[in-house]
């Protein structure tokens, strides 16, 4: 929980969808005013398709059409805020559950599928221009900080960023949980981070839960401030509010670009669905939390915000419908989804030519043959 | 022709020289190798050479030296790192087989990590605990990595740079007892590519196959033999992933007869993996059972046991005496 005593959270709209910027807000204001109606609208519409998305992958899951699903119900607030505050020429490093800032970024949500359908490791490719610099999840917990701390090592010593440009200025933001806020690897980032001064963004979505473990288990002092030893500084932010996850991610971003160093953001929010498929959260939270945070649902809030700004129905409509094509869309297309050729399991186990893979790949392409050749397959 | 003699630590030293004159995208990480030069001075001068951005003296923290490594690699960088001593390694356990040897495969191909990670590893220096290990074993298991380690300044100063040159991952471990005698070194060419084996001492009665520091016990060793009439080939195998068979199984046939030898503890290593494919592909040449001479299954013990646990020359002997005894 927020510790509304110490600093308060970034928060422009309260959960009734009013505009009332706390007072830490004001120093983000201008990121929020320079948000025209069609920004509001745009913020709106990727929460409800990509939550519509994130349906009907867990409705794929129960239907057997994927191995596994990782919900991003809830989190739409802090992920599609911070995406869109994101440039052109930065980089993003997922966790494994940011599934509206991939779409945000322009991967196919679909690579998201092949992934948890079994049919890939990775699923896209970062370097393609179209991919928006969104680089692939990592499943082992905080590995990924490290990663993008490297990166933004590289950044720098290219001199590709702080140069005055802010077109091309480039910086880095990590995405983890509060859960990976206790592993080595995100100190370690945080160390280097901080002694290479990366152009660099520490996201936490603290979702309250590490699985069936509460975020007062990792830490007992709030998220925000893990930064402050490390000589990063940290703001908190309601992550359910998506104009203050964006406002203060894009001022953050800007920081880190214009040669001030990582930063850490906390975003308050909350996974209202399971940890994955395999979960079963009634097991180790309350019904009365949950329905808690379905009050500060980051969808409805943003709703009513639109309605009181004069939205038309004929606008909520026209999102519903378009959430539905595109979960239509995505269940149509996972069915048609081809399982992998069994040789492609030896490609790109190395770069450069490697014995071992000649010798077995040509062992498994024989005894698969042998099959043929005794005549009906296997 | 152009002759040095030199150490194998500085053989290594102008080779990462060469690879960082050759490439300017070539960067060297680790703790302490740049202002000292490394607590072995492999680095020494390099960091007054190119620079503190290209020589750095990282944090303490060995999964944050190869993370980051990681993520400098995808923004195109050449990353070599020194972990300072061989039980230090294990911290980044995670970010070498988990991350940096999965990563160009779950990428399907679209990026390359061309990480050397360089070891200083194995016994007979005194040290104390965590300084002296063999732990080859765990990187020769773990798909995407590639694993060398030269026994000779020639082979250090050349291995090196191909290591750097190579588009795949690569573990390099350096015999430390071997730091400091020296060899020849001919600067001009380099005789082997990275992953071959090599005979190093041809012969005719039995196969003796190791690496790293291994090779020159397994030349003492041949030398006796020699004075009591034995002939033994000794093969230093260089690359330990992969392995390069083709001149091992060339010499199992014709000499019939087999003993390897290691610092490492023998359960489940590079030992047993040449011993099951020798037997495999030598198995009608074979005229006695494939012998392994290696370091105890026990932690490797206060250095004034190091003499006992480690394979010496009489060891490798009596194993050669008894396959010679089928």
């Amino acid at each position: 929980m927020a510790d509304e005593t110490l600093d308060p959270m970034v928060q422009f709209l309260t959960p009734e969808g009013h505009y009332a910027p706390s007072a830490s807000a004001e120093e983000f204001l201008p990121y929020f005013q320079r948000l025209t109606e069609a920004d509001h609208r745009k913020f709106y519409r990727d929460m409800v398709v990509i939550r519509r998305f994130d349906t009907e992958a867990t409705n794929l899951q129960r239907q057997g059409q994927l191995a596994l699903w990782v919900p991003s119900h809830g989190q739409e607030g802090a992920q599609v805020g911070s995406a869109h505050a994101t440039k052109k020429q930065d980089h993003i490093f997922p966790a494994y559950r940011e599934h509206a800032i991939g779409m945000i970024r322009g991967i196919d949500v679909l690579e998201i599928i092949r992934v948890l359908r079994g049919l890939t490791h990775g699923g896209w490719d970062p370097t393609l221009p179209e991919h928006g610099n969104f680089h692939i999840y990592t499943l082992v917990i905080g590995s990924q900080a490290l990663h993008a701390t490297g990166y933004g090592m590289g950044i720098k010593f290219d001199g590709a960023t702080n140069t005055g440009n802010p077109d091309t200025d480039q910086a880095v933001i990590v995405y983890f949980g509060d859960g990976a806020s206790s592993q080595g690897d995100v100190s370690e980032a945080l160390v280097f981070a901080a002694s290479y001064q990366t152009p660099q963004v520490f996201f936490v979505q603290n979702n309250h839960w590490a699985i069936s473990v509460p975020v007062s288990t990792q830490a007992r002092v709030p998220l925000y401030k893990r930064g402050e030893g490390f000589g990063i500084p940290g703001v908190q932010v309601d992550g359910n509010d998506v104009f203050a996850s964006y406002a203060v991610t894009a001022k953050q971003l800007d920081d880190a670009r214009s040669g001030k160093g990582p930063s850490l953001i906390e975003a308050h929010t909350y996974r209202i669905g399971a940890h994955t498929s395999s979960d079963d959260p009634t097991k180790y939270r309350t019904d009365a939390e949950l329905e808690s945070w379905i009050a500060r649902d980051p969808i409805t809030r943003m709703e009513a915000f639109l309605r009181n700004s004069g939205a038309p129905q004929s606008f909520f409509d026209e999102v519903h419908q378009e959430a539905a094509d595109f979960a239509n869309d995505i269940r149509r297309r996972t069915v048609d989804l081809k399982n992998p050729e069994p040789a492609s399991m030896f490609n790109h186990v190395y770069t450069d030519p490697h014995p071992l893979m000649d010798e077995q790949s040509a062992w498994l392409a024989n005894y698969e043959a042998s099959f043929d050749e005794q005549g009906g397959g296997h | 022709m152009a002759i040095e003699n030199l150490p194998l630590g500085k053989a290594i030293n102008l080779g990462l020289r060469q690879a960082m004159l050759n490439d300017p995208k070539v960067i060297l990480m680790g703790e302490d190798i740049g202002t000292l030069g490394g607590v072995f001075r492999v680095t020494e001068g390099l960091k007054n050479e190119f620079g503190a951005d290209r020589v750095l003296d990282t944090p303490l923290a060995e999964s944050g030296i190869v993370g980051s490594a990681i993520g400098l690699a995808m923004r195109g960088y050449r990353p070599v790192i020194e972990i300072q001593f061989n039980g230090f390694v294990y911290p980044a356990f995670d970010q070498i087989t988990s991350q940096l040897a999965k990563l160009t495969n779950r990428h399907e191909g679209a990026m390359q990590f061309p990480v050397v990670i360089r070891i200083p590893y194995g016994g007979h220096i005194g040290a104390v605990e965590h300084h002296q290990e063999s732990n080859e074993a765990y990187f020769l298991h773990t798909a995407g990595l590639r694993v060398v380690s030269p026994s000779n300044p020639h082979d250090a100063y050349w291995m090196i740079q191909e290591a750097i040159a190579s588009n795949d991952p690569v573990i390099f471990f350096e015999p430390m007892s071997r730091y400091w005698p020296k060899a020849d070194v001919d600067t001009s060419a380099s005789n082997f590519p990275l992953h071959a084996s090599r005979v190093v001492r041809p012969g005719n009665d039995v196969t003796v196959i190791g690496h790293g520091a291994m090779v020159s016990v397994l030349l003492q060793a041949a030398e006796v033999a020699a004075t009591e009439g034995m002939s033994l080939e000794v093969i230093d195998v260089r690359s330990l992933s992969p392995i390069d068979y083709a001149p091992i199984l060339e010499s199992v046939r014709r000499t019939g007869r087999c003993v390897i030898a290691q610092e490492a503890p023998g359960n489940v290593s590079l030992a047993s993996e040449l011993a099951a494919s020798i037997t495999e592909k030598c198995f009608y040449s074979l005229e006695a059972p494939v012998l392994r001479v290696t370091g105890f299954d026990t932690p490797f013990p206060p250095a004034k046991l190091e003499a006992i646990y480690l394979p010496d020359s009489d060891r490798v002997l009596d194993a050669v005496d008894r396959v010679l005894s089928y």
